[in-house]
């Protein structure tokens, strides 16, 4: 880790944009994690030695559940802090930030699609597409917000409140906000677990088009073959990760962490 | 939404208490601006002097003599009603003499001789009443330190309001107002006089909430009733010749009449004789007989009463003059304002200080109201909370986006409950004024409680229902800080 200087310039330079050509995305190191159980003991989720995505590059991961996906998922974002190992983000070493700046890293530089959709019912879709920019170091532009929609072909829909909406095109929606603050990793969990078959593939689609695009890297989670079929790079969790199969009946009770 | 009705409810009882509290609290301490610091009446309850002769709302306890009052007068008023008195006695005595003569002589020969027994009768009566009158000499009270004495007359009403015999003092010398000092001004008409030529004693003057509720005019006539509202009706009307603008005082919901006139309506005394002439009357006894007995000629001083005297003494001599008159056996002096502030303290004030608790009570179970709908929706806000954070919002925004949320509901809400508040009480407003004599606007703040408050209790709404707000926020806000994103998010 060799940050430099103060560690507020080093924040600055986390903040812009990386150099052309990086060929590596994403590279974990030696994380481990492990969730506190009722009882106090440590519950370990999390071993993988080594993770790349490299720049521009989509990978599906898949994996029993309770393996871990939605956890290693977090700890990229930096919603999850992981207990050891280390985070490279683009050559930058992410995973000894404050909470503050990693929130505000994962704002500037990473999009998050989620099962649930997660939008906002009290905002329209353009709203929930414009906070996907709000907390980020970029200014805030609801032109590219409408563009957005309309790429997702929602432009007819964007004072729609979500729940005026169906499923897919919630999570079409989803996907707009988080393509909103252009980010340089977007990763999808489950995306298309809630959606009706009919939907899956256009949703599948949609991601894998606007990723590419805008030339970000994809981790997308599934349990789903037909989906991660079309991936050139498919990752099964137990490849990666050490205690995949050991936890994955200890994990059952966790539910899917 | 709900939030902030239950909110807009409890901010609507806070401004309708403090109001109501301000009301109750002005309508006791605008009768303290009186204008005169000593209050006399007949021996009997002191709280009853007060309550009628300062509000006008008890019954009267008895009255008091004329001359007791002319004590307080200056030598030259109490010569003139002697006066008055010794033309009575003259034409009394002129009259039976010259019934005496009719009788005894037939009718012309009495006729022409009625001057001459008249300024024989006049003479007679003079002698004697310099004896047995105190006409001549100053009023035992009176003085240069004794500023001010009115009589008050009561027990007459018009319709539900009191009829009050006054001299024109009342409205013309004495001013009234915190530092007394506010001169009564007239809406329209002007002051009533003691004797008028179109009028002769006849004159009134209505109070503005009089006037407002009877709808009366500058012109009309009214037939005061005597004693309880149901009494039976005078048949002397009196002619409005003024209506007193509002003062906030007692005195705006009253009548007053000429004190004159007062004597004059059968049951108060018995005038010695009636016509419906109203040419002018000259108060000199030297004057031509024919045209004295010709007019209304005032009440002889004996067959007078007052129910109280309001005096405007010296403060420096206001503790010596009441034990004097304390001392003797006809009357009491009292200092209404202490009257009204004990009476306030032993029965307004505990009633009031309730209403404050029970507007704190108000304002602590509202509050907790908002804090718990707050807290309840927090359950369903956890999981936003982890989308912002998801999306990138820092602890510390999502803290501020708390509290900012709960600012402006309370806020709003307040907003909402002060205008429902104001308005409940603008509405209220024409009974509570009818009632207390307070009117209270729209945009009426509350009054200041002034030892405690130097301000309106309401502006303070303002700054307790941010504190509050914050408060009640702060709780949630930093279970929304403390959201585990990762727990919370779900998938």
């Amino acid at each position: 880790m060799n940050r430099g200087g103060t560690t507020h310039e080093y924040l600055l330079e986390l903040m812009k944009l990386p150099e052309a050509g990086f060929l590596e995305m994403l590279e974990l190191v030696d994380i481990k994690k492990s969730y506190q159980q009722p009882n106090g003991d440590a519950l370990p989720i999390l071993s993988i030695p080594r993770f790349d995505v490299a720049a521009g590059e989509q990978v599906v991961l898949v994996g029993r559940s309770g393996g871990g996906k939605t956890t290693l998922l977090h700890v990229i974002a930096g919603i999850t802090r992981p207990d050891s190992g280390q985070i490279l983000f683009e050559g930058r070493s992410i995973e000894g930030l404050s909470e503050a700046a990693s929130d505000r890293f994962r704002a500037t530089w990473m999009g998050y699609v989620f099962q649930t959709f997660n939008l906002l019912p009290a905002f329209t879709a353009l709203e929930n597409v414009l906070l996907g920019m709000t907390f980020s170091r970029k200014p805030v532009d609801s032109g590219r917000a409408s563009q957005l929609l309309d790429r997702v072909g929602l432009g007819d829909r964007m004072q729609h409140k979500p729940t005026a909406m169906s499923v897919g095109e919630q999570q079409r929606v989803a996907v707009a906000r988080a393509l909103a603050n252009k980010p340089r990793l977007l990763l999808a969990d489950e995306p298309t677990a809630n959606i009706d078959t009919a939907n899956q593939q256009n949703i599948i689609d949609l991601i894998r088009e606007t990723a590419e695009e805008e030339q970000i890297s994809l981790v997308l989670v599934t349990h789903a073959t037909e989906v991660a079929d079309q991936f050139d790079r498919i990752v099964h969790l137990e490849e990666i990760n050490e205690l995949a199969t050991k936890t994955s009946t200890a994990a059952t009770t966790a539910d899917d962490l | 939404m709900l939030t902030c009705f239950s909110m807009a409810l409890g901010v609507t009882l806070m401004v309708a208490v403090i109001a109501i509290h301000g009301v109750v609290n002005e309508s006791f301490k605008v009768g303290q601006y009186l204008g005169y610091n000593i209050l006399v009446g007949p021996k009997g309850g002191k709280l009853q002097l007060t309550l009628n002769s300062v509000y006008y709302l008890d019954e009267p306890i008895e009255n008091i003599p004329y001359d007791y009052y002319l004590e307080f007068v200056p030598q030259e008023q109490r010569e003139a009603d002697f006066q008055h008195s010794l033309q009575q006695h003259a034409h009394d005595i002129h009259w039976e003499l010259t019934r005496g003569m009719q009788q005894a002589m037939g009718t012309s020969l009495a006729s022409g001789t009625a001057g001459l027994v008249t300024q024989l009768a006049t003479t007679a009566v003079r002698l004697d009443a310099e004896q047995s009158l105190p006409g001549k000499r100053v009023g035992q009270f009176a003085g240069p330190f004794t500023f001010l004495a009115i009589p008050l007359l009561l027990g007459d009403y018009y319709e539900s309001f009191r009829v009050v015999g006054t001299t024109p003092d009342m409205f013309g010398t004495m001013k009234y107002g915190p530092s007394a000092d506010r001169q009564y001004e007239f809406s329209s008409g002007r002051n009533f006089k003691t004797h008028s030529k179109e009028h002769g004693f006849f004159e009134a003057v209505v109070g503005s909430v009089v006037a407002r509720q009877t709808n009366l005019h500058v012109g009309d006539k009214i037939n005061p009733r005597h004693g309880a509202v149901d009494g039976h009706t005078h048949n002397q009307p009196f002619t409005i010749v003024g209506i007193l603008d509002s003062t906030g005082t007692p005195n705006d919901r009253a009548v007053f009449v000429n004190m004159e006139g007062f004597y004059l309506m059968a049951d108060h005394a018995k005038p010695v004789e009636e016509t419906e002439s109203e040419e002018d009357e000259e108060e000199d006894a030297e004057d031509d007989h024919e045209e004295v007995f010709d007019t209304i000629t005032p009440l002889p001083v004996e067959q007078r009463e007052v129910t109280a005297v309001l005096l405007q003494v010296d403060p420096i001599f206001s503790v010596g003059l009441p034990n004097q008159i304390n001392e003797g056996s006809v009357a009491q002096a009292i200092y209404p304002i202490r009257e009204i502030n004990k009476f306030f303290g032993t029965f307004i004030g505990p009633v009031l200080g309730l209403l404050v608790v029970i507007t704190l009570m108000i304002c602590i179970v509202s509050g907790v109201g908002i804090l718990v709908s707050i807290y309840n929706s927090m359950s369903d806000r956890r999981h936003e909370i982890a989308v912002l954070r998801a999306l990138g919002a820092e602890r510390s925004t999502v803290l501020w986006i708390i509290l900012f949320e709960s600012l402006i509901l309370s806020i709003t809400g307040g907003l909402i409950g002060w205008i429902m508040g104001h308005g409940l009480v603008a509405c209220a407003s024409p009974i509570v004024e009818s009632k207390t004599g307070v009117a209270v606007g729209f945009f009426d703040l509350a009054p200041a409680l002034p030892p405690y408050l130097p301000i309106s209790p309401e502006l303070l709404l303002v700054p307790l229902l941010a504190i509050l707000a914050i408060a009640v926020g702060l709780i949630p806000a930093m279970a929304a800080y403390r959201t585990d994103v990762s727990q919370s998010l779900g998938k």
